[in-house]
């Protein structure tokens, strides 16, 4: 029995050396294989600060390594779970920052934040080139990086085979050729779900709300817990003809998406997003520099630089949302697909924090109950 | 352990204190202070609140409760299956059965819609079958689908833990019975199942606790109408900020574990009866007449529905691709390669090996970590005194413990150097080890009861030290229950994405991590990779388990 317990100690431990060793020669190989440069080189620098973001945050290597050769810092990223968690985890933390940046807070959240004492304004002199309607908070506590907008997306190729017209605003839902045909996500615990509850209060207003959820549920409506779900389980695209259901709540960058991250090329994109007024809601997203950072010159600069002209170029091929920095022009990923919302919800943050609570529980009354 | 001194007993507790105080106690005080400051200025945040406990609670131990009991009832024809029969490709099928325990969720809800949701495999089989113009069967938002989803998830413990004890069963007692008049089922009912209470019971308690704190399952499948307790903590700490509410949920759920461990332990008693070692193959037998094989092979084909279809259909997804216009799906392993190109250049993105580098390593550590604690808990409980049982408690509580309140309690603490993931890079497989624990515990402790006392003094006798009793009887004993429990801890590390994803850190991303990663946008390449990484989790495991549980020596 000894033997046995040698063989299998040696077998452990060979396994962790292999698999450690492994790595090194392989990932150079690996960046061969890409055909592309091999990786960037890990230096360490002067100094350090860390940037506290959601799962969502996407950036190019070269990006942040321009960055962190100019300002001699390395940049290190502490991925916090969607904006809630994130947001959540900045609070928890508040009295001891555990990093000196926070992106990540959006519009629905940004008072609760701005509320919970979080940040330190900061007047970057890079707001100039921002639309005003998007500098939502009152001292530039948080600052807009990037907006995208919550619509409805639909499967041409069903709409098209069955001969269904695409579905032009909230009204157009409410008919008997859109039976069983719509997957929206809960409010309450997405917020792809609650941009787009808050675009429907925005257009029916409080009081006519919820009658339009109470049609749209007796034409079949489909609610799932969160985007993944609704996507990726039901919408058609994935979960085929039979049972998928052909429009479903996403962004009106998801047909762009779809188009990129195809195999093959495709002539047009095979979504495509309903975009007429007031029908898609704006999700703004925000960094501040948390209050208590021993490092407010280097956040300063990082976010200017979130700002600025690299990082927002950055962010459509990356991150699939919109720059806010009026001198960068429209991204190149977005021209293939059919515009983008011109006039989207923009709803007052202070309102959203106000209401959401109970419009979220009366959605549920009379939507799931 | 015989003579030992009593100061002796208490380094066995030490270890196994200490790492719970730092790792589970500490975080948790620390988020209940926080939480309950937060209670003092804003009450419980809503009047509704009571009710939202009280509905979260009800539903919680009514879907374990009946998930356990659909689990059981599977569990025991299964366990009996591997303990007392030999088949053909009995090895592949048992780490096949154990597979589905280390998905992650959103893996499991694909693969499960893909064969169960209304345009899956098994409805198009009867839409075809009797003519019907609508699928039949529902999976969506159902409570069905929950339960499906538990079974499938934790059949393999029952599997295990059972089908392990009920292969060291010593068979003259059931021969005994049978001589003595008794018909199969009585001998069954009146011998075998009470020797088997002891690993029932275990398995039972691990099944439930796992159902009761299960979070991304009652969130994808059940959808918006099922709401547990954990399901509302989520929702009340990171939706609605509204931290109060949260710690009176979590404090609850802890409740509800503390009281089914004593109750445990009430019901667990003194009924150890003697394990003694098998020779490798002394209890199973080829199928004897056309009943026993009908029977074997109405398990595999059941079990293999359940178990591997959906796997299967992973596997499939995972290599198909529609060109546009077309109807028919190609073969392509175009997913796979492209999980290898870094195509936008991003900072975030997640080489394959690198993924699977890191998840090995910390799984590995997490069995050694788990086993070498484990054993000294399964040691220290030997004597059972009042203390024993207290700190025996103390040691179960995680895994009926809030994951999102744990992650948050890691947050308090473990976010500044040198403590933070950064730093430390070790804190993740003990944060592992931590919830893995229990489960090794409740597995090996049953065993270390049953070592037969007479064995260890007959052996002083002759004068074998503490240490030759310890490697000679004790560990050839505990080998399998040994085993069993350090492939779930193996497992638990490798799929887990719960409390420790609060500790995770772009720089050492795992396999769930690179999945979850996939998943979060749109595309068709998005998909497939996301699929083809899921495929590469399994087949590491597969090969993982594989090779660990075929140290065994077999004569």
């Amino acid at each position: 029995m000894k033997k046995t317990i040698k063989t299998l100690l040696i077998v452990l431990v060979i396994l962790v050396m292999v698999a450690a060793c492994r790595a090194k020669p392989e990932e150079e190989q690996v960046s061969e294989l890409a055909g592309e440069p091999t990786a960037l080189p890990q230096v360490d620098r002067t100094h350090k600060m860390s940037v506290l973001v959601h799962d969502s945050f996407a950036v190019s290597e070269a990006v942040i390594f321009a960055f962190e050769e100019a300002n001699d810092v390395n940049v290190s990223f502490i991925k916090a779970g969607d904006a809630g968690a994130a947001l959540n985890r900045a609070i928890l933390t508040k009295d001891a920052p555990i990093a000196d940046v926070f992106y990540g807070v959006d519009n629905t959240f940004l008072s609760r934040a701005i509320e919970e004492d979080l940040f330190e304004a900061y007047d970057s002199p890079l707001l100039a080139d921002i639309d005003d309607r998007l500098k939502q908070a009152p001292n530039n506590e948080a600052l807009p990086v990037d907006f995208g907008d919550v619509c409805l997306n639909y499967d041409k190729a069903i709409l098209n085979e069955d001969n269904i017209p695409v579905p032009t605003g909230f009204e157009s839902l409410t008919n008997e050729m859109y039976r069983d045909m719509l997957v929206v996500q809960n409010p309450a615990t997405s917020s792809t779900g609650l941009a787009f509850l808050l675009a429907t209060i925005d257009y029916f207003g409080e009081d006519g709300y919820l009658d339009y959820w109470r049609a749209l549920q007796s034409y079949g409506l489909l609610v799932v817990n969160d985007w993944e779900t609704a996507y990726y389980g039901h919408f058609s695209r994935y979960a085929g003809e039979q049972s998928g259901r052909p429009i479903v709540v996403s962004y009106a960058t998801s047909p762009a998406a779809e188009l990129i991250f195809s195999p093959e090329p495709l002539e047009e994109a095979p979504t495509a997003a309903v975009l007429t007024r007031g029908t898609c809601f704006r999700q703004i997203e925000f960094v501040g520099i948390l209050k208590g950072t021993q490092q407010r010159e280097l956040a300063e600069k990082f976010v200017d630089f979130m700002l600025d002209e690299p990082f927002q170029n950055d962010i459509a091929p990356q991150m699939f949302m919109m720059p806010v920095n009026n001198r960068v022009p429209t991204p190149l990923i977005y021209d293939d697909i059919e515009g983008m919302p011109l006039f989207p919800v923009l709803m007052d943050p202070d309102l959203i924090a106000e209401k959401r609570d109970a419009w979220i529980e009366e959605w549920t009354e009379a939507v799931l109950r | 352990m015989l003579n030992k001194r009593p100061s002796m007993r208490w380094l066995l507790w030490l270890m196994p204190l200490a790492f719970m105080a730092v790792f589970f106690y500490h975080p948790l005080v620390r988020v209940f202070e926080r939480m309950l400051r937060a209670v003092a200025v804003t009450g419980l945040g809503t009047p509704n609140a009571l009710r939202i406990i009280i509905r979260a609670l009800t539903f919680t131990l009514w879907q374990a409760g009946l998930s356990t009991l659909l689990t059981m009832l599977l569990g025991l024809p299964a366990a009996y299956l591997f303990a007392r029969f030999r088949f053909p490709g009995k090895r592949v099928f048992s780490v096949l059965f154990t597979l589905p325990f280390i998905l992650p969720t959103v893996v499991v809800v694909t693969a499960f819609t893909a064969t169960l949701g209304a345009g899956g495999w098994v409805n198009q089989a009867l839409m075809n079958l009797f003519n019907l113009a609508r699928p039949p069967l529902s999976f969506t938002n159902t409570l069905g689908a929950i339960l499906l989803v538990h079974v499938f998830y934790n059949l393999a413990i029952v599997i295990r833990v059972v089908g392990s004890a009920w292969s060291q069963l010593d068979l003259k007692t059931v021969h005994a019975a049978r001589v003595l008049g008794a018909s199969p089922w009585r001998a069954l009912r009146e011998v075998t199942l009470p020797l088997l209470r002891p690993s029932l019971l275990a398995a039972a308690v691990l099944v439930f606790l796992f159902d009761f704190t299960s979070f991304a399952v009652i969130l994808m499948l059940g959808g918006p109408r099922f709401s547990t307790l954990e399901v509302e903590i989520y929702l009340q700490a990171l939706n609605l900020l509204n931290l109060p509410l949260a710690a009176a949920l979590a404090a609850v759920q802890l409740g509800v574990t503390l009281l089914l461990t004593i109750l445990y332990q009430q019901v667990q008693g003194l009924s150890n009866l003697p394990l003694l070692p098998r020779l490798h193959g002394e209890t199973t037998r080829t199928p004897r007449n056309w009943a026993e094989t009908a029977f074997v092979a109405l398990m595999l084909v059941l079990l293999v529905i359940l178990l591997v279809l959906p796997l299967g259909v992973l596997l499939l997804r995972s290599v198909q691709y529609t060109p546009p216009g077309s109807q028919q799906p190609q073969l392509t392993l175009l997913y796979f390669r492209e999980l290898f190109v870094n195509r936008r250049g991003s900072l975030f993105y997640v080489a394959p090996i690198q993924a699977v580098r890191n998840s090995l390593i910390y799984a590995v550590l997490t069995m050694v970590f788990s086993l070498v604690l484990g054993y000294q808990i399964a040691y220290a409980f030997e004597h059972r005194t009042v203390l024993a049982r207290w700190l025996e408690t103390a040691v179960m509580l995680p895994l009926g413990a809030s994951p999102i309140t744990l992650g948050l309690g890691f947050i308090l603490v473990f976010s500044r150097p040198p403590w933070d993931p950064g730093s430390f890079p070790l804190l993740i497989p003990l944060a592992h080890t931590l919830i893995a624990l229990p489960m090794v515990v409740r597995t090996l402790q049953p065993a270390v009861n049953s070592i037969p006392h007479s064995l260890r003094a007959s052996a002083a006798v002759l004068g074998a030290s503490p240490l030759q009793r310890w490697l000679r009887i004790d560990l050839p004993i505990l080998s399998k229950p040994a085993l069993t429990a350090g492939l779930f801890a193996f497992a638990v590390s490798l799929g887990e994405f719960g409390a420790t994803s609060f500790l995770a850190r772009p720089e050492n991303p795992t396999m769930p991590t690179a999945i979850f990663r996939f998943f979060s946008q749109p595309g068709v390449l998005n998909f497939g990779q996301a699929m083809a990484m899921s495929v590469i989790l399994l087949v590491i495991c597969a090969v993982s388990f594989f090779v660990i549980e075929n140290r065994q020596k077999s004569p």
